[in-house]
């Protein structure tokens, strides 16, 4: 029989509302109550905002409300039967996300043309793409190891300064330094894996997260190898050989274009579409072989693992080369598309916001890391474009970004605390393939 | 003279077990004999999981040596030439000796084939049945395809095996009358169910030694008949020796051939279920009286 999860109670859902209303009202009560700001004499001045306060405190008020309306709608299914609708949409989400991942460019020309559309590609496109490659790199260690790494953008920046250094001192290309650099990260991959192999949940994430830290603190402090703060300079990318520039020699020339900057922008789009796409193929491919499986029973229970005779120190020492080698051949693609490096672009926050998309996607899904990739940095992008708002509630809605970045990361787990596609997909069927709803899957624990 | 004597797989010598200052196995000694069903036995906390988990190699124990046997070889000579090498093992042309307690536990699992399964069950809950019997088949499949990079390339010898493994999987999945719930996740199934197919999973490990740490704890009379059915069936079939830790004394009586029961990580009997049946010293650590009461105690529990 079917009942509600919880019997709807008027009273007990105004009295809850009022709280939240309460504990908000006294939280934001100095951060958006109170302005300071400087007059024309720049004489400090405050300004109350009692609207906009009471405001937000509604605002949260009604949520707590919605939410408890929800819970007494919801039905009581038994836990590991429920398969959400979302994860039933996935399966036509694919094609369609694959497609326009491939036809973003040309569908931005297609609708802004050429002047216009170059925004869209860089500050959107190849963003999301490189934080896409990311994401699924990290998911082999997170998603399917189960194994929390923290310290994820130190196999980024290990990547762009191997392409960097390479360039600058034996004057390798793009192309060359590649695969290098893929290399090179797997080794440091395989170099933190053994510190950390004994090491489970909360304490691995500390000691990785050092290892994030440790790497760009060498990048900072070792001025001579990597310029330090100053930052090093890389070698912009070239079309196998053709600099994009106005030049003679230059690519639009050689192929009887006139110059424009997006030539470069659509060319460097395409590069990390490929290098995210065979990441994606690779992961698939790795899933189904026993490599793939042997992550994931790893995920699943350790121990059981080692009465089957797996080796758990060389499963887990894979897991973390082959997700630090994509990490490190997206940070050489970084560094050729920026053309200049600091150790800044590797702070501890873009290893939480990648392990973030991991964990919105829903670990072990592909599709769910692109979607959430999309939402979190297309999301913090496109607040740009909402400045106008500051006239209307007197903020920049972008110095509140980190703000609305929480605010969702709090309402995404409160729909859907297991990620956006929870369900995990088996890799082998005899008859029926059918999914698996994520209560029943581990998150794993080291 | 016993089988245990005469061929035995597994001679277990002076085993010593210390955590810190509890001695949780004292200097025990038995044999396990080829093809036999011997059952481990004896009150809560007397030291039987802690011995299961020295011969799987979850434990490195204090003292003593374990050695296992597969093929012909002799057995004594055989471990002690194993001993006197710096190596855990040593092969003749008719088999090999293992010495388990030198040996990591995945490489019991791999090399000396000794498999088991957990008082607490542990599945890969989120794994369908069959994926949970390919994991069991993990080194095998992982040399066909290669270390992954056939695998990766689609090599023959890689698909080839993939399906051989299926079908071993559907062959277990059949023997234990779960076939048409393959695909489902393990964590789904049933308790009793969940303990046949942990069972099944350690089989696809090709194990010459089974180890069970009690399989029929949960299951109601009927489950329990299966399992006595499937017990016999990896003994007869397959020839696989079967060592088990079990409280459910119909399973012990029924199947076993050879019964070595413990009390606070001594061995206080050893030999056929009957004799350990009748031994005054297991009665009397089981219903805890003095050997002199026992007759009383006997007829009070009888009534």
């Amino acid at each position: 029989m079917k009942t509600p999860l919880h019997k709807l109670n008027w009273l007990n859902a105004f009295k809850e509302a009022a709280i939240a209303g309460a504990v908000t009202f006294t939280l934001f009560s100095v951060l958006l109550g109170i302005n300071i700001y400087q007059n024309s004499n720049n004489d400090t001045m405050i300004r109350l905002r009692p609207a906009l306060l009471v405001g937000f405190s509604l605002f949260a008020a009604a949520l707590r409300f919605c939410i408890i309306l929800k819970q007494s709608l919801q039905l009581q299914v038994p836990a590991h039967k429920k398969i959400g609708w979302f994860e039933k949409v996935e399966p036509h989400l694919q094609p369609i996300l694959v497609g326009l991942m491939a036809f973003f460019p040309i569908i931005m020309l297609g609708l802004l043309g050429g002047q216009a559309s170059t925004k869209w590609i860089d500050n959107y496109g190849i963003v999301i793409m490189i934080y896409i490659m990311l994401g699924w790199g990290l998911n082999i260690v997170v998603g399917l190891a189960g194994l929390l790494d923290l310290g994820y953008v130190a196999f980024y920046a290990i990547g762009s300064y191997t392409y960097a250094l390479l360039a600058q001192h034996y004057g390798f290309s793009f192309w060359m330094a590649l695969p290098v650099a893929g290399v090179m990260a797997a080794l440091w991959g395989i170099m933190l894996g053994f510190p950390v192999l004994r090491l489970r949940g909360d304490y691995l994430a500390v000691v990785t997260m050092a290892f994030g830290e440790i790497i760009r603190a060498v990048a900072v402090n070792w001025r001579e190898l990597t310029g330090g703060g100053a930052g090093i300079n890389v070698p912009k990318i070239t079309f196998f050989g053709l600099p994009f520039n106005a030049n003679e020699d230059g690519f639009a020339a050689y192929f009887g274009l006139e110059f424009m900057p997006i030539h470069r922008s659509i060319f460097l789009y395409y590069v990390i579409f490929t290098l995210a796409i065979i990441t994606a193929i690779i992961t698939i491919k790795l899933k189904k072989l026993p490599i793939g499986r042997a992550w994931e029973a790893l995920r699943e229970d350790e121990i059981a693992c080692r009465s089957l005779g797996i080796n758990t120190r060389n499963t887990k020492l894979t897991a973390f080369a082959i997700g630090a080698m994509f990490g490190g051949l997206a940070g050489a693609f970084f560094g050729a598309r920026q053309g200049f490096l600091t150790p800044e672009s590797f702070s501890f926050e873009e290893s939480v916001l990648i392990l973030a998309t991991v964990v919105f996607g829903g670990m072990g899904s592909l599709t769910g890391v692109v979607l959430a990739s999309i939402a979190l940095f297309g999301g913090m992008e496109i607040l740009r474009e909402f400045s106008f708002v500051e006239q209307l509630i007197g903020i920049d809605p972008n110095r509140l970004r980190m703000l609305i970045v929480g605010l969702g990361m709090v309402l995404m787990m409160l729909w859907k605390p297991r990620g956006l596609i929870s369900t995990r997909t088996p890799t082998v069927f005899l008859k029926q393939k059918k999914s698996i709803s994520g209560n029943l899957v581990k998150e794993g624990h080291g | 003279m016993q089988n245990w004597q005469s061929d035995p797989v597994l001679c277990v010598e002076h085993l010593t077990m210390r955590f810190g200052g509890l001695t949780a196995v004292k200097s025990l000694s038995f044999d396990v004999g080829r093809g036999d069903i011997t059952a481990l036995i004896g009150p809560n906390g007397a030291g039987k999981t802690t011995v299961f988990n020295c011969i799987t190699g979850f434990y490195k124990p204090t003292e003593g040596r374990i050695g296992l046997r597969h093929g012909i070889i002799d057995f004594d000579i055989g471990k002690q030439a194993a001993t006197q090498s710096s190596s855990y093992v040593t092969h003749s042309a008719g088999g090999a000796v293992y010495l388990l307690e030198r040996m990591p536990d995945h490489l019991i699992a791999k090399q000396a084939k000794v498999a088991r399964t957990f008082q607490n069950i542990r599945l890969f809950a989120g794994m369908t049945l069959i994926e949970n019997l390919m994991v069991a088949q993990h080194n095998a499949l992982m040399l066909a395809s290669n270390f992954t990079f056939g695998g990766l390339l689609g090599f023959k010898t890689y698909t080839t095996a993939e399906r051989a493994a299926k079908e071993k999987a559907a062959f277990w999945l059949e023997k234990i009358d779960l076939l048409d719930r393959a695909d489902m996740p393990a964590g789904d199934l049933p308790y009793g169910a969940q303990r046949r197919l942990e069972i099944a999973r350690a089989m696809c490990t090709d194990p010459v030694l089974l180890c069970l740490d009690e399989p029929a704890a949960g299951l109601n009379p009927r489950e329990s008949a299966d399992l006595n059915t499937l017990l016999r069936s990896i003994r007869s079939d397959h020839g696989t020796s079967i060592l088990l830790i079990e409280h459910d004394m119909s399973v012990v009586m029924e199947v076993s051939d050879h019964v070595v029961v413990l009390d606070y990580g001594i061995k206080i009997s050893d030999g056929t279920p009957d004799f350990v049946k009748s031994d005054p010293k297991v009665i009397a650590a089981y219903l805890g009286v003095d050997d002199d009461e026992l007759e009383g105690a006997e007829s009070e529990v009888s009534a």
